[in-house]
């Protein structure tokens, strides 16, 4: 059992939840209520890696932030060192391909608000920021929460992107998908069924206490 | 704190209207869906805003296209009842109450509640309330706001008809102690004629008609606007007691009136409301009827629509009557201005939602 990699693991879902939490609430609120022309292009980008094959985007995201990249360069000038290979570009890289699990249902989260309960919330004399905190959030919360369990389930579970942007090293970049994946191939099968079923126990704990959520927050409105 | 109104549109409906209401005055803006009669009171909330318009209140500009003032809809002291009400469905009825408040006061929102008689569910979420209760949340909702004008859009049109005769008084009442401008929003003619003192008539975006209620009740061509079947009187009356039979006798200038269970101690001042086409028109007085109505008056003149109807307006003492009859029944009887002429009423032909309180309109301006 790799307990080293189970916290490099949690931490880095912990970190792109936290992350992706204001974007999606910022870019589902904006999706859910304007209605523009670009609209359908935007929606079909954040959908993207969805479908792309995780290698696939993995590769470009390792150019795109690779030692001659504008990014890559960025980073080095600020920090002193590269983004691939390091704990924070796996960050930057998980919070990137989670964009869809955390717009999607937070849009549709804001979507779920009647209009004319949001202009009620302006001629109650609520500002935007304030009808925000007291309308909007308490009602799209099943959505923002669906956006964050799924972000950190699919975090502990990626595998593709982590292995191209980080590889596995361990302490930094080696996480419990790259721990599993690394003991079958030495033929430890204990150690990979140990993981693979703490895996299953924390996906499991994380759906469960989604439903027990939006089942109090539909007791809550009725 | 008169509210003044200037709007011009092309999109999304052609809109050329301009009103004021006065404080303590309601003003309804009637219309068919489409007409532009919501499009009007997004505009004063800042929910929409026309190519051209101005409103103001109290002298101060919220909206003025050419001084290029666009005060945005928090910033607008306005209170909103909308049509499905729009509650907080998190929040129960007391914390709606408070987030309109500048600073949520508990004791504040239970006494706005008791206002609107919702003594009691102060802790119900809206879910739990009944359509005519939530109707109620939003009116103290928008109390709570302090508005500086009150908008009402189609308020009552989400609730049976029970529930919204008993809203109609409870509002009535309510204006006793409301001494902003009240515009509502509506396409029911006998909505209008029972709650306002004042009536826009406005279709495709343009006033067809603007002034008094009986005024504008009286004009065929707002009439026509609204579908002519509508055409009726308001007769002020007051009850003066209830028959054993069920009939009530009320005391109208027009003489007595008898009609079916209409709720109110003796003395309580009502306002009545006489559909033209249920008025018919004897030259005689008529004997052995069963219409207990009979009123006897003269006839001061006679409109003719487009169709087959002519509009007999027939003077009761101070007051007039419509009644809506036949170009042939009225040749037949040979009827001139100047005519006497017997007025007769179907006790039964008045709904009971045709009845409704006074507005209390000498506290209200207070």
């Amino acid at each position: 059992m790799d307990w080293t990699a189970l916290w490099l693991s949690m931490r880095l879902a912990a970190w792109t939840v936290l992350l992706l939490l204001p974007v999606a609430v910022l870019a589902g609120r904006f999706l859910a209520y304007r209605q523009f022309r670009a609209k359908g292009l935007i929606e079909a980008v954040v959908m993207l890696p969805l479908v792309l094959p995780p290698t696939v985007f993995g590769f470009y995201l390792l150019v795109a932030f690779g030692r001659n990249s504008p990014v890559g360069d960025l980073w080095q000038g600020l920090f002193g060192h590269q983004l691939v290979f390091t704990f924070e570009g796996l960050v930057v890289a998980s919070v990137i391909f989670n964009l869809p699990f955390a717009i999607q249902p937070a849009q549709r989260g804001f979507e779920a608000i009647a209009i004319e309960v949001r202009e009620a919330a302006r001629c109650c004399g609520l500002s935007p920021a304030r009808s925000l905190w007291k309308v909007e959030l308490p009602l799209a919360w099943p959505g923002l929460m669906t956006a964050m369990v799924l972000t950190f389930a699919h975090t502990l579970g990626e595998f593709g992107i982590v292995l191209m942007v980080g590889g596995s090293i361990p302490g930094e970049t080696k996480t419990i998908a790259i721990a599993i994946y690394d003991r079958v191939q030495a033929f430890d099968d204990g150690a990979a069924a140990a993981m693979s079923a703490v895996l299953v126990a924390i996906s499991l704990f994380t759906i469960a206490l989604t439903y027990w959520l939006s089942a109090r927050m539909g007791r809550r409105l009725s | 704190m008169a509210l003044e109104v200037m709007a011009k549109a092309d999109l999304p409906i052609p809109l050329d209207i301009s009103f004021r209401v006065d404080p303590g005055e309601l003003l309804a803006l009637v219309g068919h869906s489409g007409s532009g009669k919501t499009t009007l009171l997004r505009t004063i909330a800042g929910l929409w805003r026309p190519e051209v318009a101005r409103v103001s209140v109290n002298g101060t500009a919220w909206l003025d296209t050419a001084g290029r003032v666009d005060l945005p809809t928090h910033q607008r002291r306005v209170g909103v009842v909308f049509q499905n009400y729009a509650l907080f469905p998190h929040m129960s009825a007391a914390q709606n109450v408070m987030a309109a408040m500048d600073a949520p006061d508990r004791d504040e929102a239970a006494r706005i509640l008791d206002l609107v008689n919702l003594h009691g569910l102060a802790d119900r979420k809206p879910a739990q309330l009944s359509g005519g209760q939530q109707q109620r949340v939003a009116v103290a909702r928008a109390l709570a706001r302090r508005p500086e004008a009150l908008l009402l859009d189609e308020p009552f049109s989400a609730v049976d008809r029970a529930t919204r005769e008993k809203l109609y008084g409870e509002i009535i009442e309510l204006r006793a102690n409301l001494a902003m401008p009240i515009v509502l929003v509506t396409h029911d003619m006998n909505e209008a004629q029972l709650l306002a003192d004042r009536m826009v008539v406005i279709d495709k975006g343009s006033t067809v008609r603007e002034g008094t209620t009986a005024e504008v009740m009286a004009d065929p061509d707002a009439l026509r606007a609204m579908g002519i079947r509508e055409v009726a009187v308001m007769l002020p009356a007051v009850i003066v007691e209830h028959g054993d039979d069920g009939l009530t006798r009320l005391d109208a200038p027009t003489g007595p009136l008898f009609l079916p269970g209409v709720e109110g101690a003796p003395g309580t001042q009502l306002r009545v409301r006489i559909m033209a086409h249920e008025v018919i028109l004897s030259r005689t007085r008529p004997e052995g009827l069963s219409a207990q109505n009979i009123l006897s008056g003269k006839v001061t003149q006679i409109v003719p629509g487009k169709g087959p109807a002519v509009m007999v307006h027939v003077a009761i003492g101070p007051h007039e009557i419509l009644s809506r009859i036949t170009r042939r029944a009225a040749e037949q009887m040979g009827l001139q201005p100047g005519d006497p002429v017997h007025a007769v009423l179907k006790s039964m032909s008045v709904a009971r939602d045709h009845v409704a309180r006074m507005p209390d309109v000498d506290r209200a301006a207070q």
